[in-house]
This record gives C-alpha cells, structure tokens and sequence, in this order.
C-alpha cells in the first residue's frame, strides 16, 4: 500500500470493563496525536453491531485505510473487526488490535492512572504496526471430501452416518472387534427407558449397510500430518499400517468408566458392584434375588483428584432403581447422595418417579462418607445421614457404586497426534465452550460425546450431527481460504542453504529449480521460525513483518 | 530508585502465552503494569536482533514467553526459541548488559496465575538491577548496536539455525556433537561476531588498529586478525596511512 496511512482508532469502553479502570476518553484523546492518525472516537462496545456500524461508517467518512481497535483480545474479536473492515471495503489484514481489557484493565484494576498511561502505550504500538501493514491475498486449498471418525461408539456411529449422508466418504476407524461401545453393555437407557441395543442395533445396521462408510474395526490411528483438507493419516490394524488421505477428523473416542478399587468395599466385599456392572446384570438376567439394595452416588468422582461432576449418574441411578422396584415392588432401594444433579427438563421427573415408587434417598457427607463392610450375609452400608441427624445401618444384599465417566487412557497420545488440547480433568477441549463448541482450535478438526466431558446418550447424538455438520463446511465448499500469515522468500536475498527447509515443521518450503527456497502458501501454518533463522534473512513473515514488530517495540519504548 | 518504573517488552507466543496472558485478565489477577505485549504467532519467531535492538535504544528487560516443550503449537517451534535466547543471552553478556534483563519462559494457555507470577518476577528483578545503562552509557548502546549486528549476519544465524539438528540428528555424515561441543563452538562463534561487527561499528570513523586494540581492550594481533577477515569480507577498507601506520574504514554500501 503505496498511499499514505490514514488510521482509524476505535477505543471501547466494553461497558466498565475497559471505561470503569482506566480513562478512556483520555485513550482516544491521545490516539488522534499519533502520527498518521487521521480518526479516533470512544464506543460503548465496539463489537456491538452500532459499534462496527461506527467502523464502516468512519472509513467510509474519512477515508481510513488502516484500523486500530482498541478493546478486548485478537484471540476472540479479531476476526469481528476484520469482517467489519472487509464490509467498508478494506483488506482485513489492514486491521490491528490493541489488547486494552484482558491484558491491561483487567489486570490493573487498581491503578487507574498507569492502566490508562499502558493503554495509550498499547495503543501508540498498534497504531505504529497498523501504519506498516498491507493488504494480503488468502491462499485457497482444496477440501479432500472424505472424513475420518475415530471412534465407533454411539457418538461416532452417528457422526459417520451423518457425514456420509451428506455425501461424503468416510473412514470409521474403532479399537475393539465390534462397533456400539459403552452402549452395548447397557440395559435401557433414560429418560424414557429405551432398550440400549434398540438405539445402537440399527445405527450398526444402517453403517454397515451404508457403501461410502468404510469400517475399520481393531484399528487405531498412529500418525496424523498435513491440515485441514489434506490430512496424511495412517491407521493401524495388528501389524498393518493403511494410510489414509481425509480432509476432516471428527473425535468421537469416548470415555472410559472408572473401576473404583477400593473405594466402598468394591473388590473386597462381596456383593459390592458398580452401575454399569449392574445393567450387565440386569440385561443378563442374572440379578438373582437381591431385596435390598444401597446405590451411593459420587463414588469416586467430585472429590479433589477428580473435581468434575460425572453429570449421567443421578438419572442413572434413578432410572435404574425405579425398574428394580417396578420389577419386585418388595425391594427395597435406598440412593445414598450428596447433590442430586438430575438436572433438566425431563429428568427431574425421574427423580420423582423414583420417589413416588418408594426409592428411599438419604443424603451423605463428603466429611463422613458412607462405609461398606462385609456381614453376614451380604454388605453392611453404615450412613451417616445429615439431614435425619443420625447413622444409619443397612444390612443389604447389594451396594451399586455410582462410579465416574474418566478420560480415555489414549486421549494424551491422540491429543499430541492431532495436534489439540486436552482441559485438565483430561478430556478433549473444544475451541470454545461458547463461540465454538464443536470445533477444536486446530482447523478441521472436531468433538462429540463422551471424548470431550461425560454425556447421556440424547446430548452425544445432538453433538455428534453437530460435529458432522460442522466437519461438512470445508468439505461440501471443496476449497477453503487460510490465513495470509505466511512466510515469502526474497529470492534475490537466498542463498539456497537450506536451513529453512530443515527448520519448517509442515515441510512448506522446497527448493525450486533454481535451487532456491519456495513456500507453499497454503501448507505453511504461520509460526515464522524460518523467517527468524534465515542466515540471508531472506525471508519475511507475512503480517509481522520485522519492520512491523520493531515499530511495534520501539514505540513501546519511546513516545515519538 | 524506589520510584523506577522499568520498561519491559514481552513477545508472547499466540497459541500458548498470549491466551495465558488473557486468562489472566478473564481471572481478575493483578501484576504490575509494566510490561508492553507483542504477540507474535510462536516464540521460534523471536528473531534476537528485534529485543537487541529493544535493549539499545532503552528497554530495561524483554521476556519471551511460548507454549511448553512438546506443547508448541507449530510442533517444536519453542525448541528453536530456546536455541535463539541462548545466542541472545551470549549477546546482551558480550555487549556489557546483565544478562538477567532477557528472560525465557514458557506459560500454557491455562496458566493465568503462573503468567502473573512470571511478569511479576521479572519486573521484581529488573528493578533489582536498576534502570539499563544502555540511555546513559554509549559504550553499551554501541555494544548491543555490535551484538544486533552480528545477530543478523550469516555466520549466527547459519549455526543457530542448525544446532538443534546438530545435537539430535548429526551432520551430513551423521555425526551428533553434544551440548558441550555446541557450546564451546557457539562462545568461540559469538565472541568472533560480535568483536568484528563492533569493529565495524567503530570504523565508520577511521581508526588504526592500535586505537581499536586500546578502545576494545583486546590483544592488537587479536585486531588485526579480524581486520584481514573484515577486509575479506568487504566490510572494511584500508582509509590511509597515517604517521607509519595505516587506518581503516568501514565501507559504505549504497
């Protein structure tokens, strides 16, 4: 951009969250003093439809061509902005953040005079990186229309239907010899005790039956490469490895149920079993006479090596405590809790039900947890109930752990192959909870089910087609535009050394004919590790540029 | 100096730091108001001239900051950030700045409170040290000015640039040197590089290499070794023969 800047800066209040901690009229004040500054105004919320209204309009008015907003993080706003540049005609690559909330209001909010001071030095290195920036061309790839599913329990089996109803090929690709997962060891299912195998039956029926699904059963995935559009994967099946060329990867891997040891006489005490344990029971027929029996919730889960509420287990319970009472109304069924997290629509009538059919639920302690023993004739279940304000004691024929949903053991390995993060419980993190709840960060890339937090079965469907549409985007498009943050050789300045090509993680640089290095555009993610070690440094990152980042620094340093 | 308020710049990496560095402000946790972020898309793109160049003209300390080792967005772009600060740390020592004003870290995107803990320490030590002598005392300004220099030209660059394959794959024919080798290879490099582009700085006014021996405190045989390289070069040229004893200058490129 050879004509002269004319920046815009736009400096938000973001309510009090910016305006209540540092002086923002006093930001915009000095914003216009900068050197080519040729606009500044305050908004409410800048991000607020009038807000960029305000954006397009002033470009339009006083002929901006570069824009600096002065608000909240790049990370989740930048592209708001961007798109508001591009509707008022301006390349979004003209557009420049500076981060005056989470990384200055936010953190100073008790020293109103120097928070403003660092905001309007934040703003006067925007401003002088924005004076710098120039138009980008985005590189365009094609979408290889195949999906990959790695997982083939309920959630996958649905994603895959669905991708492949869509259209596309798809590649399911799952660990043990059989499809269904968790489901097929399952009974009935809540709320409205639906058979599990009249759920997952058809759904392996229709994928079996579907041509553009290929089922890869006793396999897992061993290497991923390449990005969006073009992933070079590789699964393997005992000792053979297939590689496998697919443009998305959705992540439908599960959980697993932990095995609570030694935590309530389980595999000690005799008669001591876990909820899944018991529907194997149940489905088998094998439940035998068992009259009384002690359910206890929470057993191992939301204590401080495993914060997180387990979410399924309270409507499992109930569900499962009102069929044995429906079955043999002379049963006796006691649900020992701390919370009861049977939440939403539906499912407190559950609880209800429950109660109503005569299942006796008695409140319990973290501080003075219920204990097992072995008696005489089967556990002994001593309780301390708070709200009844004494012990209780049950001698009973069965004590039924409410054990957690915990990670898979494999997410940490899959995690590093794809290249995505994991929340700290150790379950998959999505890109975010809100803005995009399906996504990962890395493109391409998607979550349903269990893999990403505990879940019943109706929310894992509900995610599973969401991931399905959302990995259909890129692929139903067929090219996909990516980020013009790219390295760019100067090949007058090369040498050909070669050091970039070894450095370059995505192999996306190679020598051209002339011997000289040549970035593919479209394969190269951004990070600028060549540009930073090229010994000719012939090579510049495009949108931080050296010259960008300088004036960046020099201008936090100095005032002019 | 109770009331020094040190200018600090950080270069935080997108992926990792930078959202670590938001999380902080999302958590409400308070640190000093001293540091100004660069976000750059990976610590691997720290390229040392850039916090040199920050050091010479007044900063009192840069931090860079990146996701863990094996954590790195772009695979293991922090491992050539850790090979980079190690020459910029070599460097600001050569140019006669404590070293302790540069500062490597890494912070997760999950790492609010570590992120505060950082920026604090590195503020508390920065004020430890005092304001950077490099506004006051021109012999700093010009060794850092050297060390910026010769972060840019071939020679650093090329060996940084392979080290890490160096250590972990071998050259051509497949043999590894170890830290200690790389090490010792790295202060021989740094020392030459950084001598002969002060040097050249200092020759923009012609000297002789008696005046360069006494000015830089260094063996005149020492000198006029890296002359006849300089000369090699075509970095600096015989100016005139003064009293006997010829002077140099660096050459002027158009």
């Amino acid at each position: 951009m050879s004509e002269k800047p004319r920046v815009g800066v736009f400096v938000c209040h973001c309510g009090i969250n910016i305006g209540g901690y540092l002086d923002v009229p006093d930001v915009v004040k000095y914003a216009e003093t900068l050197p080519d500054v040729a606009y500044a105004e305050a908004n409410l919320y800048t991000c607020s439809s009038d807000g960029l209204q305000k954006i397009k309009e002033a470009i339009k008015k006083h002929d901006l061509n570069r824009v600096v907003v002065a608000s909240c993080t790049p990370r989740t706003h930048e592209p708001l902005f961007q798109g508001a540049c591009e509707e008022a005609g301006l390349n979004k690559y003209v557009f420049e953040m500076a981060n005056i909330r989470d990384q200055c209001s936010w953190v100073h909010m008790h020293e109103r005079n120097k928070a403003t001071q660092k905001a309007k030095d934040l703003v006067r290195m925007a401003v002088a990186k924005a004076r710098l920036l120039t138009p980008e061309e985005e590189p365009e790839i094609d979408i290889q229309p195949i999906g990959m599913v790695i997982g083939g329990g309920v959630s996958g089996l649905t994603a895959a239907l669905s991708l492949a109803d869509q259209g596309f090929e798809v590649h399911l690709v799952e660990k043990e010899d059989k499809l269904g997962g968790y489901l097929n060891k399952l009974e009935k299912l809540f709320p409205n005790n639906t058979k599990a195998e009249d759920v997952i039956k058809p759904l392996i029926q229709r994928v079996k039956e579907t041509p553009n699904i290929t089922v890869h059963l006793k396999s897992t995935v061993t290497d991923v490469k390449g990005f969006v559009g073009n992933f070079d994967t590789e699964i393997t099946t005992g000792d053979e490895t297939l590689p496998l060329n697919v443009g998305t990867i959705i992540v439908a891997t599960g959980a697993d149920y932990l095995n609570p040891e030694g935590l309530y006489g389980y595999g000690e005490v005799e008669g001591v079993v876990t909820q899944l344990e018991l529907e194997g029971l149940i489905k088998e027929g094998k439940l035998g006479k068992a009259k009384t029996i002690v359910m206890i919730q929470c057993a191992g889960a939301r204590i401080e090596e495993r914060p997180y509420c387990s979410r399924i287990c309270c409507s499992e319970a109930m569900k499962n405590a009102t069929l044995l009472v429906e079955e043999n109304t002379r049963r006796d069924l006691y649900i020992l809790y701390r919370d009861l997290q049977t939440y939403g629509l539906s499912y407190t009538e559950l609880e209800w039900d429950a109660k109503k059919k005569g299942v006796k639920l008695v409140k319990y302690d973290i501080e003075r947890p219920p204990v097992v023993t072995k008696g005489e004739k089967g556990p002994v279940v001593k309780v301390f109930g708070p709200l009844l304000g004494e012990e209780l004691t049950i001698e009973a024929d069965m004590v039924v752990l409410s054990a957690p949903l915990i990670p898979n053991e494999d997410n940490k390995r899959l995690s590093q192959l794809l290249k995505v993060p994991l929340n700290s419980d150790g379950f998959f993190l999505e890109a975010h909870v809100k803005l995009r709840p399906l996504d990962f960060a890395t493109d391409g890339v998607y979550v349903c089910g269990t893999a990403h937090s505990p879940k019943e079965v109706a929310e894992s469907l509900a995610q599973a087609r969401g991931a399905a549409s959302r990995a259909g985007i890129p692929m139903a498009k067929g090219r996909l535009k990516t980020a013009a943050i790219t390295s760019v050789v100067d090949e007058t300045k090369c040498s050909g050394c070669g050091t970039c090509i070894e450095l370059c993680a995505y192999n996306a640089i190679t020598k051209n004919e002339r011997g000289l290095a040549q970035v593919t555009s479209a394969v190269c993610k951004g990070c600028g590790v060549c540009g930073a070690s090229c010994p000719e440094r012939a090579i510049t990152m495009r949108h931080f540029t050296n010259e960008e980042l300088e004036a960046q620094g020099l201008a936090a340093i100095k005032e002019a | 100096m109770s009331d020094f308020e040190p200018k600090i710049i950080g270069f935080l990496c997108n992926w990792c730091s930078y959202a670590g560095a938001d999380l902080t402000g999302v958590s409400r946790i308070q640190y000093p108001t001293n540091l100004r972020i660069i976000r750059v898309m990976c610590s691997g793109r720290v390229d040392p001239p850039l916090p040199l160049r920050f050091l010479a003209e007044g900063a009192d300390g840069v931090m860079i900051t990146g996701c863990h080792i094996g954590d790195c967005h772009y695979i293991d772009g922090n491992l050539y950030a850790k090979r980079k600060f190690s020459l910029l740390r070599r460097l600001v020592e050569k140019a006669g700045l404590e070293p302790d004003r540069v500062m490597l870290e890494w912070v997760s995107a999950s790492e609010g409170q570590k992120f505060a803990d950082v920026v604090t320490g590195f503020i508390d030590r920065i004020k430890k040290l005092g304001p950077t002598p490099a506004a006051e005392n021109p012999e700093i300004r010009q060794g850092l000015l050297a060390a910026q220099a010769a972060a840019e030209a071939y020679r650093l660059r090329a060996l940084v640039g392979k080290e890490e394959k160096l250590e972990t794959k071998g050259n051509v024919y497949g043999d590894k040197l170890s830290q200690d080798e790389l090490d010792r290879i790295m202060d021989e490099a740094v020392d030459k590089e950084y001598t002969r582009n002060r040097i050249k700085l200092l020759l923009k006014k012609p000297m002789s290499v008696k005046g360069l021996s006494e000015k830089l405190g260094i063996d005149s045989k020492v000198v006029l070794e890296h002359i006849v390289v300089l000369r090699q070069r075509g970095w600096v040229d015989l100016h005139e023969v003064r009293d006997h004893s010829p002077f140099y200058k660096t050459m002027e490129v158009a």
